[in-house]
């Protein structure tokens, strides 16, 4: 069963919608500033910049449903209902349309407002809903409960592969018959003081306080960890049969998944890359092609100085020599990290990439890592081959040595 | 010092509609939480706790049960802050 996408939402640190965060990743904008808040101050936090989201929710959603859902809820269903109406709104049976929407942290503003509230003023004062928001599956849920889906709800977690396992759980549930429709992809709102004082305390942040749109460069010499993002993004999945019957518009087909495991260590990459490698390669041969069909990798690469080598020798050894043809994006550089929420606006990206046969660009890359053998898009955006058909790959990878390599070709 | 039950009713009319969205006019003395305004037991608790921070008050979780109409709910607040 081919599976194509028919839909695309997202918000971000560059915009509140597809179109205005796309606009920005060709123009090289970048989404990082310096936070406005006296988190840094009050608590010793070393960081004080983030990727904070471009439109609030606030300005989006009712007030209802802003007290009901978490950030990372909200920010699924801002997205879901931009992506839904790009699908054309289709008309589905409901036990044929799923969702899968992860977040790879959950409802941690949700879970920390309410333990400040019971230190504070007792538990008596905690919100009854304070369960339904905290829970990770929240945005699936809610997901779910705003298109009426009875196919399957489901929020694969796996930290910063989460949104890509999302989209992949979402192919496999079309593939296998399971659906015709699924709505999928990952949503993260962790810029809350703990999330960064726990990644800082892991020294996994970059520290360029005086630089905020400079810190996220990915393959720099100078790169010093990742930068925090937030947002979401969301593709609608479906069969090609079903998309081709109603007329659907679609951007791009669905072809290759490889999903690994490292079995080496509970943050650090496999120094090896051997996983991420297998990723690529079950993509690739899922798809029935060639590393040589592919021409272009929007790369997982957070900015950290151990994880974005080890990718980009992995993909180099996958590609080999071919790997001087492929257009590498790292667009991390750009929105900053997503986490569950990553491998998702990141898969919108390769699918835009392949319709408009464009790969965005990479910010802030002034000293590329003299190791990196990988054609990669600087500064401004680079056309794709004019003709023909495409394939891309869109890489993610989390805490816990998840790997999620998605493939997708042109139509 | 102790709210009309007009000033009660308004301030409960305000946290019903930022929590249901139902517009804070209809939410009139004689209507039922549950039959008229639709609002269901998550949110009804919901709605409680904020209220009973609002107007400083304790409303029994065994009280709620008997909180059917907007007006149950106006002359119970009215009597436990007296």
């Amino acid at each position: 069963m081919a599976v194509v996408v028919t839909g695309l939402g997202a918000t971000t640190p560059l915009g509140g919608d597809v179109r205005s965060t796309w606009e920005a990743a060709l123009a090289g904008r970048s989404g990082v500033r310096t936070l406005e808040n006296d988190w840094a101050e009050r608590y010793g936090i070393p960081v004080s910049f983030a990727g904070q989201i471009a439109v609030s929710p606030e300005e989006v959603l009712k007030r209802p449903e802003i007290k009901r859902m978490d950030p990372s809820a909200q920010f699924a269903i801002i997205a879901t209902r931009e992506a839904w109406a790009d699908a054309g709104s289709p008309e589905v049976d409901p036990e044929r349309l799923g969702t899968v929407v992860s977040s790879g942290i959950g409802g941690v503003w949700t879970l920390l407002t309410a333990w400040d509230t019971v230190k504070e003023r007792g538990a008596e004062r905690v919100l009854p809903l304070t369960v339904p928001m905290l829970m990770p599956n929240s945005p699936t849920a809610y997901v779910e409960l705003e298109l009426g889906a009875k196919a399957g709800a489901h929020a694969p977690v796996s930290a910063c592969a989460s949104g890509a396992e999302a989209i992949g759980m979402a192919f496999e549930m079309i593939e296998s018959g399971r659906a015709d429709v699924v709505v999928a992809g990952g949503t993260e709102a962790a810029i809350h003081p703990l999330p960064i004082s726990a990644f800082a305390a892991m020294q996994a942040l970059s520290k360029r306080n005086d630089d905020p749109a400079g810190a996220s460069r990915p393959y720099d010499t100078t790169r010093d960890g990742f930068v925090l993002g937030e947002g979401a993004g969301i593709v609608v999945l479906e069969s090609e049969e079903h998309a081709r019957a109603r007329g659907a518009k679609i951007y791009a087909r669905l072809t290759g998944l490889g999903l690994t495991s490292d079995a080496h260590h509970i943050a650090a990459p496999d120094p090896e890359g051997a996983g991420q490698q297998r990723a690529m390669r079950i993509a690739i041969e899922r798809a029935g092609l060639t590393a040589n069909d592919i021409v272009h990798v929007n790369a997982h690469a957070t900015s950290t100085p151990a994880g974005d080598m080890v990718e980009a020798r992995g993909i180099r050894s996958v590609m080999g020599a071919h790997a001087d043809n492929v257009l590498l994006s790292a667009t991390k550089s750009m929105t900053g990290h997503l986490l569950g929420g990553a491998g998702a606006l990141e898969s919108v990206f390769t699918i835009l990439a392949l319709h408009e046969r464009t790969a965005p660009p990479t910010i802030n890359v002034n000293s590329p890592d003299p190791e990196l053998q990988v054609d990669l898009v600087r500064d401004t955006p680079r056309a794709l081959p004019a003709s023909g058909d495409l394939a891309a790959i869109n890489n993610a990878f989390g805490f816990g040595g998840h790997n999620a390599a998605l493939l997708f070709t042109t139509v | 010092m102790a709210l009309s039950e007009q000033d009660i009713l308004a301030g409960l009319a305000e946290i019903v509609a930022e929590e249901t969205g139902i517009d804070a006019g209809d939410v009139q003395l004689d209507k039922s939480f549950t039959d008229d305004l639709d609002i269901d037991s998550l949110s009804m608790m919901t709605i409680v706790t904020l209220a009973e921070e609002k107007f400083d008050v304790r409303i029994p979780d065994e009280e709620v049960k008997n909180l059917v109409t907007v007006g149950d709910a106006v002359s119970y607040i009215a009597k436990a802050q007296a």
